[in-house]
């Protein structure tokens, strides 16, 4: 199966984003490289809104991943809850 | 009772609708064919636009807030590098020679972008890719800008940073990203679209700005990992942009395939040219690495590329024709055009060096079928006759590949003691190329590369073959800004000033 994955600058506001992602697919592996955390997960991998929410302790807008984001990879589907990367094969 | 009812928020499905789609109108008195005229002329058909949409659902007025925090972040860093002596926390100002590459060739690539997407924002018909289109236009331009300014507090100390724009223009190893982004700027809206949008953000930009900015922040180059990834982060939306086209493209129509395809071999190759340049940065110019350009590859090409195109598979595309040949060349690629570098480094305004030893060997554990083998000789006979002090250099002009504008250093896919060299004649002109891939390209378009400009012809058409003219012309500094690192000004600086901030003598 093929790998989708994003990758977020490393800083404060991305840690519970890191620990959301986390929590949320288990079966993502998490690489921290210098300066950045790469998420690979196989297929996909999903985002969630109220699990970062809970992490962050505060409300939180999905596209604010815009601010940290480096790069991702798969077909991209984003709604107010979740961001969801996948790969059809 | 009067209690206000509360609106309920819009969500973001029916946001986007309103501050996208619903922005658009039907024509009244042009038709559209008039208004946008260059939208059919490349033969690819649409027949619903709406269909078009961005997966992010980013609209202008959140695009404003988020890029607005993007600079804000930005010069919140940038400001401290410049007030904190930045420049003297590098690793060595070896790693400055990147920097002068990125600058010279890459920036103003980025410039070149954001005026490709402001025209085809225009040209095409959809509301959606309008609006997603002006989107990366701002980003581009805001890229290169940003850059820019982020490297120009190293302008004030070091040399080979003044006169990039000079560079750009006139320097021969620019032309390679000169000409692919001309190349791009002068074909259709949706031709493109794949050679930005798809083969460079989605199939290659990883390769570039990922591992080496990550690379910037293993060096101590606070400024650049900043401007990296302040860019990157728009590179999301572009790279999702390319792909959402590409897809759009495809589901349109079925005879959108074969052009598509076509499009896709071509500028996956061009793409893979001009990162010839990223390969010997990762692999050579960073004083502390963080992988290798193989390694690099084995993520965002084998990896990633491959998920892509399987993915794409259900469309009918199959990978580009020239990644069998790409594959092949990743051992070799970096060590190559390094001792090209090395060997014209009188004409480049950045220095190249020889590999200490402990580089070399840790570009033979990272190579180990090929560094060992076919370079680590020809390395350890150069360092022979700089210590004879008859260091070499090569006064021949190289011959140009009449696409990509690379100089033929490469080797034959199959054969790495071979130089690959292909010619093809047209109207009685005789013509040079570095590959298959690139006499290919050519071949399907002989019109359009003939008129390439060509920097070592230029040479002699324009300046009667006169090197110290043509430094003078593209504003390179003798003994200066090209050469040699060990013995440059940039090391006697670099080493003078890191003792001043680090003692009190």
């Amino acid at each position: 199966m093929s790998t989708v994955f994003i990758a977020l600058q490393a800083n404060e506001e991305t840690r519970p984003i890191i620990d959301a992602i986390e929590i949320d697919n288990p079966q993502a592996v998490v690489n921290r490289q210098p300066a950045m955390v790469k998420i690979d997960a196989p297929g996909r991998l999903v985002v969630r809104r109220e699990t970062i929410e809970a992490q962050l302790g505060r409300a939180y807008d999905l596209q604010e991943l815009q601010i940290n984001l480096i790069t991702l990879s798969g077909n991209v589907d984003e709604d107010e809850d979740t961001l969801t990367l996948s790969w059809n094969e | 009772m009067d209690m206000k009812a509360t609106k309920k928020k819009l969500g973001m499905k029916e946001r986007y609708r309103i501050l996208t789609r619903d922005l658009g109108w039907e024509p009244g008195y042009q038709s559209k064919k008039a208004i946008f005229p260059y939208v059919e002329y490349e033969g690819i058909k649409v027949h619903d636009w709406d269909k078009w949409e961005d997966p992010f659902r980013l609209t202008m007025d959140a695009y404003w807030k988020y890029q607005a925090e993007k600079e804000r972040k930005f010069y919140a860093i940038i400001d401290a590098h410049a007030q904190n002596n930045g420049h003297l926390n590098l690793t060595d100002a070896r790693y400055l020679s990147a920097l002068k590459i990125f600058l010279q060739a890459i920036s103003p690539g980025e410039y070149a972008a954001h005026k490709g997407f402001a025209r085809i924002g225009r040209e095409f018909p959809g509301v959606g890719t309008q609006v997603a289109c002006q989107m990366q236009a701002i980003d581009e331009i805001r890229h290169a800008q940003t850059q820019i300014h982020a490297m120009s507090n190293y302008n004030r100390y070091y040399d080979g940073f003044h006169a990039f724009a000079d560079a750009r223009d006139r320097i021969w190893y620019t032309s390679v990203a000169r000409s692919f982004f001309d190349d791009a700027m002068s074909a259709g809206p949706f031709e493109f679209m794949i050679a930005i949008g798809f083969s460079f953000e989605y199939v290659l930009t990883n390769l570039l700005f990922v591992p080496f900015m990550s690379g910037a922040a293993y060096n101590g180059d606070m400024a650049t990992v900043t401007f990296g990834f302040s860019a990157q982060s728009d590179e999301a939306r572009h790279m999702t942009l390319g792909l959402e086209c590409i897809k759009f493209m495809l589901e349109q129509d079925p005879d959108n395939l074969p052009i598509v395809q076509g499009w896709i071999d071509k500028w996956f190759w061009r793409g893979f040219r001009v990162l010839g340049l990223v390969s010997t940065m990762m692999d050579y110019m960073l004083p502390k690495r963080v992988m290798s350009w193989r390694e690099a590859w084995e993520i965002y090409g084998v990896e990633n590329g491959g998920a892509l195109f399987r993915d794409l598979a259900r469309y009918g595309i199959r990978p580009p024709k020239g990644w069998d040949d790409a594959e092949q060349a990743i051992d070799h690629m970096s060590h190559q055009f390094m001792l090209g570098l090395y060997q014209w480094s009188f004409g480049t305004a950045f220095h190249s060096w020889i590999p200490s030893d402990d580089d070399m060997a840790w570009l033979s554990a990272k190579y180990p079928d090929t560094f060992d083998r076919y370079y680590r000789p020809r390395w350890a006979h150069i360092k022979k006759l700089k210590a004879a002090g008859t260091p070499f250099k090569n006064y021949g002009l190289a011959r140009l590949c009449q696409c990509c504008q690379l100089p033929c250093v490469f080797t034959e896919p199959g054969d790495p003691t071979l130089t690959c060299h292909r010619e093809t004649v047209y109207k009685g002109e005789k013509y040079q190329f570095c590959s298959d891939g690139c006499k290919d390209i050519f071949e399907h378009e002989p019109e359009k590369y003939i008129q390439a400009w060509l920097p070592m012809p230029a040479l002699f058409s324009e300046l009667g073959g006169d090197v110290a003219a043509w430094m003078d012309w593209v504003s390179l500094r003798d003994g200066a800004d090209n050469g040699d690192y060990d013995g440059s000004r940039d090391q006697r600086h670099f080493d003078e000033w890191r003792g001043l901030a680090t003692s009190n003598l």
